[in-house]
């Protein structure tokens, strides 16, 4: 048992603590000095600390330290710094109409480098990382565009989206002809199939070309053209380059003409600044397809 | 005993120990916790806000109950490139009426508090059903059960009435007609969403899983997802007044 004092080991010249376990006992040794030092000098620097910093909560605010700092303040700083890294460079691509971007070289290539870093902040979720596209998001490499591929056009669908909650977005919806009566599952089937003839694509045996051309003509033509080019006012694809947003067999363009297609790209103006749009737009017209 | 020997006072006796733990905790407690609630710089002045509809409320309690903070925070920092890429950085108000808030402290997924209106309803559905059919590199899982799972409207009021008993402040009129509001946000081709625009301003109501019938988890949730970070005007907000 202890006897709570410690006995002296003539082996070590130390005290023991003057606990015995079984029979074992143990020398008390001190923290090295080094170490004791380190940590009341970590509670000077902490009292250092709170004069400097923000720390201590008052009575109607906080002692603020005697540098001011705040995080808020220093993002305000940083991001005004990055303008100035950037050269106000991007307040000058802002400012300057888009034809004439394309004609300056440094200021296209800001456009491009900057567009193409948001591109795959915001974009690149549904477009893909490449721009490639997924069903129902169309790819922005080629050259079919829903609402037009000049650089207005682009700047316009990226500043206010389609089919969106903005009031000046691009609207125009796909019907659904099957699911609100307005065709039959037959009539589907075969204008469907005239579809895919329009693009090249081969038809079912059996399909009679006449009435699906009759079908188009009186329910899609209005949108997509006599001759199925599509429309970018309307956003109605054209249906003869074989270029496909949500897919070219017949069960799925069955399952378009039945309940309609109406994908929504949101508005980013007021997300997005007007440069950084202005920056993208040149990104993705870039891309191969603008016109 | 010398100076440096005096702290074996407390190691060798607990009581002492108890007793001298207690005003250290006390002091730091009080220092650290209390301030937060009298402190109005505490949580910013905004324009906006307001409690979650029973719709957005079932959708955050989906986001909860599969654990999405685990792998998404919900925290833009005062920081350069989180500013850059996700938009202006979160303020304490935007999440007053969180119980719990959700934070979280990992990003697998990217940081979903300003992701509201930043994707179509239909790219959230198939993305929560599908994650790879769009994003080829995702390692989320599928939530597709969602869109199968109608949202259990028994008890939509009691969450909002627990709500209320932590802090949220939700009128009686708004929780006699949370089924109805619930209903209707999902479903505004069926009904009049004027009611529920006056209850909840910049409430959005459509079909957000694109789907008829009742409102299944996956409307609750991109309902949720769709809201996020979109309530505060910062066109309104001060910046300098709420520098900390």
């Amino acid at each position: 048992m202890s006897d709570h004092e410690g006995e002296f080991d003539k082996a070590t010249g130390k005290t023991t603590t003057g606990h015995s376990w079984d029979g074992i006992k143990e020398l008390n040794t001190p923290l090295p000095r080094w170490w004791v030092m380190t940590f009341y000098l970590t509670i000077v620097w902490a009292i250092g600390y709170w004069v400097v910093y923000p720390s201590w909560p008052l009575v109607q605010s906080y002692a603020t330290g005697v540098i001011g700092y705040s995080s808020r303040a220093d993002v305000a700083v940083d991001l005004a710094n990055l303008e100035k890294i950037r050269g106000g460079k991007m307040a000058v691509l802002g400012a300057a109409p888009l034809a004439e971007i394309e004609k300056d070289p440094a200021l296209l290539a800001l456009g491009r480098a900057r567009g193409r870093v948001v591109f795959g902040d915001n974009c690149a979720p549904c477009h893909g990382t490449g721009a490639a596209g997924a069903k129902g998001f169309p790819n922005l490499n080629d050259d079919d565009w829903l609402w037009g591929g000049t650089l207005e056009q682009i700047e316009k669908t990226i500043q206010f989206g389609a089919r969106s909650a903005h009031a000046e977005s691009h609207e125009g919806s796909m019907l659904a002809f099957g699911r609100d009566g307005m065709l039959k599952k037959p009539e589907i089937e075969t204008v469907a199939n005239y579809v895919r003839s329009l693009s090249g694509l081969p038809t079912a045996k059996g399909y009679d070309a006449n009435a699906g051309q009759k079908l188009f003509a009186d329910n899609c033509a209005s949108c997509h053209g006599d001759a199925g080019k599509g429309n970018p006012d309307m956003g109605a694809p054209n249906l003869t380059d074989n270029i496909w947003l949500y897919g070219s067999d017949e069960a799925t363009i069955v399952e378009t003409i039945t309940n309609g297609r109406n994908g929504v790209m949101p508005a980013w103006i007021g997300r997005l600044d007007p440069a950084t749009i202005k920056a993208l737009t040149i990104y993705v017209h870039s891309l191969g397809g603008g016109q | 005993m010398s100076f440096w020997s005096r702290h074996q006072i407390f190691e060798k006796n607990s009581i002492v120990l108890i007793v001298g733990i207690i005003p250290v905790i006390a002091i730091g407690g009080i220092v650290e916790i209390a301030p937060l609630f009298y402190l109005k710089s505490t949580i910013e002045a905004v324009e906006g806000m307001r409690p979650y509809t029973p719709l957005e409320l079932a959708g955050r309690n989906v986001y909860v109950r599969e654990g999405c903070y685990l792998c998404h925070s919900q925290m833009v920092r005062p920081l350069r490139d989180e500013v850059e890429r996700y938009g202006h950085y979160s303020l304490a108000a935007e999440s007053m009426y969180d119980h719990p808030f959700q934070w979280g402290s990992k990003r697998t997924g990217p940081d979903l508090a300003r992701v509201g209106a930043k994707y179509s309803d239909e790219w959230h559905v198939t993305h929560l059903s599908n994650p790879r059919a769009i994003v080829p590199q995702s390692v989320m899982p599928s939530y597709k059960f969602l869109a199968e799972t109608p949202v259990s409207t028994e008890n939509v009021a009691d969450h909002l009435r627990t709500n209320r008993a932590v802090g949220v402040p939700y009128t009686d009129d708004q929780i006699t007609n949370a089924v109805a509001d619930l209903k209707i946000q999902a479903d505004p081709d069926n009904g009049d969403t004027d009611a529920l625009l006056k209850r909840y301003p910049k409430s959005v109501a459509r079909n957000f899983d694109g789907k008829p019938g009742l409102p299944t988890e996956m409307d609750a949730l991109v309902a949720y997802l769709q809201m996020l970070g979109t309530l505060v005007d910062f066109k309104l907000y001060n910046e300098k007044a709420n520098l900390r």
